[in-house]
């Protein structure tokens, strides 16, 4: 294995890690704010996909085709919130499970009824296609490359909306007690309508970022919701600090373990026998991470008291 | 004989006469569904001992439910192809024979539930949903990248396992054993709830920190229920796995979490014959919106929504009233 290979896995760990943060940041700031466990997140990702999918289809632009992403999810997250959502903060985490687990099967096969069940394909534009040399004469996709800056970019915009703008304090106030800051005069359901729309938004545009490298389909929200979570119990809930580093982390482990524990077992076993057990422990690594995490500090890494 | 013990009795014996009137009228796919709600309510059953009793919201067993149905492939496959399972340290022997395949998805999945219990019972609450859901994604992953037992593509076992004494491949002979498996357990978690055990795992649930001033483990009360919980659910996974003589990766998904979860809710949580009105009232919604309509989880989803905002007794608080509340 040369070094080459190793940083172009590296930056294919870092690209799936800033996607996954992107999905997590929403989650972990609905949990935060709202005290919601929303399983229905993966939906909207799935949605960003399709919009964008659609819209690229119609008009052949990419650039409109994010934007209808970040649209498309936003106005379904706030029309969800709206509806449903609004009536399950006073319940028990059950309820919500239960209630977002049926948001889930009516988008799914909502989606389905109205796209079909075959997988649409996004393409990449032509000036983000192609490879592009990085400092050491690395070449890697031009695409991936602009994925990582982007949500690096996300990142900060996010940092600096929780700690500096008025909304941020809003925010935080409402994480540390709602009664409070409704009493202060702020109008809380529509905070919490709008940051629902915010989380939406993110989860959106991560969709349809993915679904050019990978297929839209029905259901493609789910696995990376369940990763998204595994990044929350990693990095702490409520926390974006710990979304950012859980997230960066689970992608990290992930693209590496695939890469790296067939090479280990090589050390000790035969070849064939190597690839099989090696492939098959680097689909758990994440989750035996999170098992690590949990004995360590139960609260996650950046977790205070949830 | 309170209203609830009516409908309860009604349910069971509904659940019984069904398929008999399917037998004497000559019509297996009845009798087949039939089997399907008895096995799969007896998974909810497990779950509800989680769940109901004592409150805790596991959104990952599936894994049980899959580690049953793979203790069933496991060792017929290997009693098909007449190949040990394996020979050092001693040898063992694939089997064909239920009781077996039984005890061994009950120890194996009660083991799984020990472990995974262990590690999450640490945290609580929303932790405690997403951990769950987490492990149960491991094993499904690990289901599908393991290739000596099917993969991806499952296992096929050709002849349903023998139970001495019966005849396993007359549809109303499984049923029986199927529906006799889940009266016990119904019975046992009646006997559950009423023992010293059931009532502090239900102070638990009410209140934890008074369970522990009073010089009990509120994690060990926990970790009891959920490894019970999960050995029921493995059980239900085995007789699953012999309906279909197929196991497959899908035992392990999430969905599969989901939805024992959701014959639960519809059914009505923390009773009794909760699960065996959901999953009877699932079957009977997948049997006949399914022949309406290729797209009927839109239904399923409106309908959950509704109960879950509107109804939250489920169908058994719709038809016996509110439970006298204790807390």
């Amino acid at each position: 294995m040369t070094a080459i290979l190793f940083i172009e896995q590296v930056l294919n760990g870092l690209q799936f890690g800033v996607m996954l943060f992107l999905m997590a940041a929403g989650l972990t700031l609905v949990f935060g704010v709202m005290g919601l466990i929303n399983l229905a997140h993966g939906s909207l990702y799935m949605v960003g996909a399709f919009a964008a999918a659609a819209v690229a289809g119609a008009t052949g632009s990419f650039l409109l085709a994010l934007a209808a992403a970040l649209g498309a999810a936003a106005a379904a997250g706030a029309l969800v919130e709206l509806l449903v959502i609004r009536r399950l903060y006073a319940r028990d985490h059950l309820d919500q499970v239960l209630a977002t687990f049926a948001l889930i099967l009516i988008f799914s096969e909502g989606t389905r009824w109205a796209f079909g069940s075959f997988p649409l394909f996004l393409d990449i534009p032509d000036y983000l296609s192609g490879p592009v040399t990085l400092p050491g004469g690395i070449e890697y996709p031009l695409y991936r490359l602009t994925i990582i800056l982007t949500g690096l970019v996300i990142a900060a915009g996010l940092f600096w909306l929780i700690s500096r703008t008025r909304l941020g304090i809003r925010i935080r106030a409402g994480e540390s007690d709602r009664e409070m800051i409704a009493a202060l005069g702020v109008d809380i359901s529509k905070l919490y309508t709008l940051v629902f729309a915010l989380g939406a938004a993110l989860a959106g545009l991560a969709g349809a970022m993915v679904g050019a490298i990978q297929s839209v389909q029905v259901g493609m929200g789910e696995p990376v919701l369940i990763l998204a979570f595994v990044v929350i119990v990693i990095g702490g809930i409520g926390s974006i600090k710990g979304a950012l580093i859980g997230a960066i982390l689970v992608g990290m482990t992930d693209t590496l373990g695939g890469l790296l524990l067939p090479e280990v077992f090589k050390l000790f076993m035969e070849a064939s026998a190597a690839s099989t057990t090696g492939s098959a422990l680097a689909s758990m690594l994440i989750y035996i991470l999170m098992a690590g995490v949990l004995i360590w500090k139960p609260q996650g890494l950046f977790g205070g008291q949830a | 004989m309170s209203r609830e013990n009516m409908i309860n009795a009604t349910l069971l014996l509904g659940l019984a006469v069904v398929p008999l009137y399917a037998w004497a009228t000559d019509e297996p796919f009845t009798i087949t569904l039939a089997t399907r709600v008895a096995i799969l309510a007896l998974a909810g059953v497990g779950l509800n001992i989680a769940l109901g009793l004592g409150g805790l919201v596991s959104l990952g067993h599936a894994a049980f439910f899959g580690i049953g149905g793979y203790a069933m492939g496991i060792l017929a496959s290997h009693a098909q192809s007449y190949t040990p399972l394996m020979e050092v340290p001693f040898l063992i022997e694939g089997t064909k024979s239920m009781p077996v395949i039984w005890i061994t998805a009950l120890a194996a999945s009660a083991l799984a539930a020990l472990l995974i219990g262990a590690l999450s019972l640490r945290t609580s609450g929303v932790y405690f949903i997403m951990i769950t859901l987490a492990f149960g994604q491991m094993f499904y992953f690990f289901a599908i990248s393991w290739p000596a037992y099917g993969g991806e593509d499952g296992l096929s076992i050709y002849i349903r396992n023998d139970f001495p004494g019966l005849n396993t491949l007359d549809p109303i002979q499984f049923f029986g054993i199927c529906f006799a498996l889940l009266a016990l357990a119904l019975w046992l978690n009646a006997r559950l709830a009423h023992s010293p055990f059931g009532l502090a795992l239900n102070a638990t649930r009410q209140n934890a920190q008074r369970v522990e001033t009073v010089g009990l483990s509120p994690f060990r009360l926990r970790l009891a229920a959920f490894v019970i919980s999960g050995a029921i659910t493995g059980l239900a996974g085995a007789l699953f796995a012999d309906l279909n003589r197929f196991v497959s990766p899908t035992m392990f998904s999430w969905q599969m979490s989901g939805e024992i979860m959701v014959f639960i809710i519809l059914g009505g949580v923390g009773r009794l014959y909760g699960p065996v009105a959901g999953a009877a009232l699932f079957i009977t919604l997948e049997h006949f919106l399914g022949g309406l309509s290729e797209f009927w989880h839109i239904y399923l989803g409106a309908l959950l929504l509704g109960v879950v905002l509107f109804a939250r007794g489920g169908v058994i608080g719709l038809l016996a009233g509110r439970k006298v509340a204790h807390d």
